[in-house]
């Protein structure tokens, strides 16, 4: 089992209602987010580029905020899901400095707190909050150890980069351009 | 500290030149009010309430999950309806935020001040609506009671409405026509006999190609039709886009055409002219439903793409191409009508030449261009007849404006000016769910009527500008509090959807029903109030249906079959609702009342130097200034910014996130600043402004004072001749980087 997530950056339109849903679903603190929306603006007018991504932790393979942890509270559960224990985390924050993402960021109850992939939704066979929600369906996630999963098939089919690649994190959401 | 990385990240990249712009919604620490490791819903076993979304008006149904606290805590699409397909948008997702604002409309208030002081004390609601009420009759028996006026928006509107016809007046309207809609209504009204409606029937799903004019899909969270036009994409669907700015919609384009502003209607009579005169149109659908085809060929035989070119800035080459592309997918094309069009003045004209352009491509009622929706019948609860008014606002506009099919509000402001030189004069307000002073251009003039009423009450959930001119403010409860009417909409399949209250009334808010139900017992209006409560009626209406209150609070959504066939068979006989039975290419309509029965492009006042056209628009998380205030929408874009090419910037010195103010044609400065956004991704004639900032009510903690507000600035209207509507794009506005206000902000 290895989850990923396919983000199509053709058909996003930079809603954000994959922040809000994540916000309602896993009720984060007001103020903060587990994902949000970059933009990328290319070229001299008028021709232009521009590409939108939805973003969030990368839960990557090999993930440098599980290896600085000194409690052993950042780590990887099933399926390659990177999770962070609440109760033993102690708030030093050197996930926060390690992750290439700025995926991580403190919770005001003392944690460092982070997108789960919704793992509580996933283990009863739904889509993350995200994904269900998303009006343009640019959202995809599911198991790249299956072939047949419509995640493996779009990195199959279409092109696609990860974000900082030259970090060797592995990370495991896909961008599709 | 990351959260401080990664906000300071926002101000240098969101308006870096051609840079990284991100909106991320990450603010400054705030201590959460959550309890701590709140446990996420589980939506199979957590209660759930069906409502309608009215966050905007594309109005979803959704499901409202509450938690273990009994509090709202998500709200999910309903998978059964159309208008969502299960999916809602960030607006509707944050729906929890407006239910739970904490500056919302409370009590009943009545004003102690001068108008516009926002002075006002809380009142019980007897003493509220008997004061509403007493005010109504003495306004109705001395002026008639077609002298109160209701310019309202949203579902509430309905109950006001029943109100308003009971007592003898049906002088209503809404900024949703004269503002936005109703040139586009009527240009296809007198096309096809029929008008586009809401949702739009556009068959984008199976579309080859969409063409939008000035319609930024995508920053417009209209959800259905962002949800098809990402299906289109996906499916290889060609979109042109035409709009001066590069917007999102333009960058899922396979052509962006950057038209010079207020030549639209060049382009359109160029396109018409290559498919006419290349033989591109579908000669079958065109011979078989069309009136006045070679009226028109004549017509448009001046507008080469040449001649557009000189007017719109858009190559020959690439109307002719874009032409092409068009006719390659003919009938599975879309000219998309657009939804806010009062423009530039003509704008009946404008839409008609879409409508004109679909037709030329036989698109109207085909697979991939436009379908024909269907609604289901729900009778009214049985009431008495309504008295006849002695005059409508038909008596108004009649005369001037011919092609208005429903009440205009700026002509209703009018007519309630002081001195207004029209036979029929308005005396009193109703206001509901519509901030008049944001939706309505030149607020001095609004303000000017606002003096000279007798009475005003404003019905809403949030203490908006509006409210701070009324005499009595009642506070509704939000949507999730609330029965109201059913939505029976139209759409590919008819359904019916329940809003039902998944938590009680917050505060000493009531529903709108309630509301409007006991002004019109106050006003002895008892035969017209022959039930107790809004469940009563539902329940009876929904019998008269086949399903019942108790069925629908468990789903919902309710499909019913459709009579007619989606779409039109190949070559199979249709009656178009005009005069000759046909889709009008020439209107005999438009002609008979005088206006150009075929468009006719006029030239419009460009920017003089040291003026940029001032462009407004949306961003998709907000429904104008109306969800500015919601926590969760507030977060993801609290502030607008000032869209400026970066050869203007060159020449006016400016930096990226510089606070500059606008100054308009006719003086009129901005209130607050606004930063610059300096982008390719707008023309230099031109800059941009997203709408719904800048809010004034100070008691709209959260949204006071953020960004600039395009509507203090749109102070020039150019009226649409058809329709009287209100053509709003075009303002001039400069870029002023001294504080003009002397570091005053004006109340």
């Amino acid at each position: 089992m290895r989850y990923a997530m396919a983000m199509d950056t053709k058909k996003c339109v930079g809603c954000s209602d994959c922040v809000v849903a994540c916000q309602t679903e896993n009720n984060v603190p007001h103020g903060y987010c587990r994902d949000w929306i970059v933009e990328n603006v290319d070229g001299t007018y008028p021709e232009l580029h521009l590409e939108i991504r939805s973003e969030r932790c990368n839960h990557c393979g090999d993930a440098p905020c599980v290896r600085t942890c000194p409690t052993g509270a950042s780590h990887i559960i099933e399926g390659g899901i990177v999770k962070v224990t609440h109760d033993e985390c102690i708030g030093c924050g050197a996930c926060i400095q390690a992750c290439p993402y700025e995926a991580r960021y403190f919770h005001p109850e003392g944690y460092v707190d982070k997108c789960t992939f919704c793992d509580h939704r996933v283990a009863k066979g739904q889509d993350t909050a995200c994904v269900s929600v998303c009006p343009t369906r640019c959202l995809t996630f599911g198991d790249l150890d299956d072939p047949n999963s419509p995640v493996s098939k779009l990195l199959k089919s279409r092109k696609w980069k990860v974000n900082a690649p030259e970090a060797g994190t592995k990370p495991q959401v896909y961008f599709l351009i | 500290m990351k959260k401080k990385t990664r906000r300071d990240f926002i101000k240098i990249s969101a308006i870096g030149v051609g840079g990284l712009a991100l909106a991320n919604p990450v603010l400054d620490w705030v201590p959460s009010f959550l309890p701590k490791e709140k446990t996420p819903i589980d939506e199979s076993k957590a209660e759930r309430t069906p409502t309608i979304c009215e966050v905007c008006f594309w109005n979803c149904a959704a499901f409202a999950y509450k938690g273990a606290d009994g509090k709202v805590q998500k709200i999910i699409g309903n998978d059964s309806d159309l208008h969502s397909t299960g999916r809602l948008c960030p607006r509707g997702t944050g729906g929890v935020g407006m239910l739970y604002d904490k500056d919302r409309l409370k009590k009943p208030l009545m004003r102690v001040g001068a108008p516009g002081s926002q002075t006002f004390k809380e009142v019980s609601w007897d003493e509220a609506l008997d004061y509403v009420a007493k005010k109504t009759k003495e306004v109705g028996e001395k002026y008639g009671y077609e002298s109160i006026a209701l310019l309202d928006h949203g579902t509430t509107a309905h109950h006001f409405e029943h109100l308003f016809k009971s007592f003898g007046s049906d002088n209503t309207a809404e900024p949703a026509i004269a503002q936005c809609l109703g040139a586009r209504e009527a240009g296809f009204i007198n096309t096809y006999g029929a008008g586009i409606g809401s949702p739009e029937p556009t068959d984008l799903r199976n579309s080859k190609c969409l063409v939008l004019i000035g319609s930024h899909i995508g920053e417009n969270m209209h959800n259905g039709i962002v949800q098809d036009m990402s299906i289109g994409i996906d499916r290889g669907m060609t979109v042109i886009t035409v709009d001066p700015r590069f917007s999102t919609a333009a960058s899922k384009s396979k052509y962006w055409l950057p038209i010079k502003p207020a030549t639209d209607l060049a382009l359109l009579l160029a396109w018409m002219h290559v498919l006419i005169y290349e033989d591109l149109y579908d000669k079958k659908y065109v011979e078989q439903y069309t009136y006045g085809f070679d009226d028109l060929k004549n017509h448009v035989k001046k507008y080469t793409p040449e001649w557009a070119f000189t007017k719109t800035d858009i190559a020959p080459d690439l109307i002719r191409k874009t032409a092409r592309e068009m006719a390659n997918a003919s009938p599975a094309v879309a000219i998309h009508p657009g939804r806010h069009t009062a423009w530039y003045g003509d704008d009946t004209q404008r839409t008609r030449a879409i409508a004109i352009l679909n037709a030329l491509l036989g698109s109207w009622g085909k697979k991939g261009g436009y379908y024909f929706p269907e609604k289901i019948h729900v009778p009214h609860y049985p009431t008495p007849h309504y008295p006849e008014p002695k005059w409508t606002w038909k008596d108004i506009t009649k005369d001037k404006y011919k092609g208005a099919f429903t009440g205009v509000t700026n002509i209703l402001i009018d007519a309630s000016l002081p001195d207004t030189k029209l036979k029929h004069k308005i005396k009193a307000w109703y206001i509901t769910a519509t901030n008049l002073i944001q939706s309505i251009p030149d607020q001095e003039k609004t303000k000017k009527a606002i003096q000279n009423m007798e009475f005003i009450v404003v019905v809403d959930t949030m203490p908006s500008e509006i409210t701070g001119y009324a005499d009595v403010v009642l506070p509704e409860c939000t949507y999730l509090e609330r029965y109201d009417y059913l939505r029976t909409t139209r759409h590919k399949e008819p359904q019916i959807a329940l809003r039902m209250p998944a938590v009680k009334p917050m505060y000493e808010s009531k529903p709108g029903w309630w509301i409007a139900r006991e002004i019109g017992l106050r006003l002895g209006l008892e035969k017209y109030y022959p039930w107790k409560d809004l469940e009563e009626v539902l329940d009876w209406q929904l019998k008269q249906v086949g399903t019942s209150l108790e069925e629908m609070k468990k789903i919902g959504v309710k499909t019913f079959d459709r009579e007619e066939a989606l779409f039109l068979e190949d070559g199979e006989e249709y009656f178009f609702n005009t005069n000759t039975g046909k889709i009008e290419l020439y209107s005999t309509d438009l002609d008979a009342m005088g206006y150009d029965p075929m468009p006719v492009f006029k030239e419009h006042p460009q920017p003089e130097d040291g003026f940029y056209r001032l462009i407004y628009g949306r961003v998709p998380m907000h429904t104008f200034g109306r969800t500015i205030n919601n926590r969760f929408l507030n977060d993801l874009r609290s502030e607008n910014h000032l869209w400026v090419n970066p050869k203007v910037a060159k020449l006016l010195y400016l930096e990226p996130g510089q606070e500059v103010w606008l100054r308009n044609q006719d003086g009129v400065v901005s209130s607050y600043p606004v930063k610059v956004r300096i982008t390719e991704r707008i023309r230099f004639d031109s800059v941009y402004l997203p709408h719904g900032f800048g809010n004034k009510a100070k008691q709209m903690k959260t949204a006071y004072g953020k960004g600039a507000a395009d509507w203090e600035l749109i102070t020039k209207v150019l009226i649409d001749d058809v329709t009287g509507g209100t053509g709003m794009r075009s303002n001039f506005v400069e870029i002023l980087t001294d504080n003009p206000n002397n570091e005053e902000v004006k109340a």
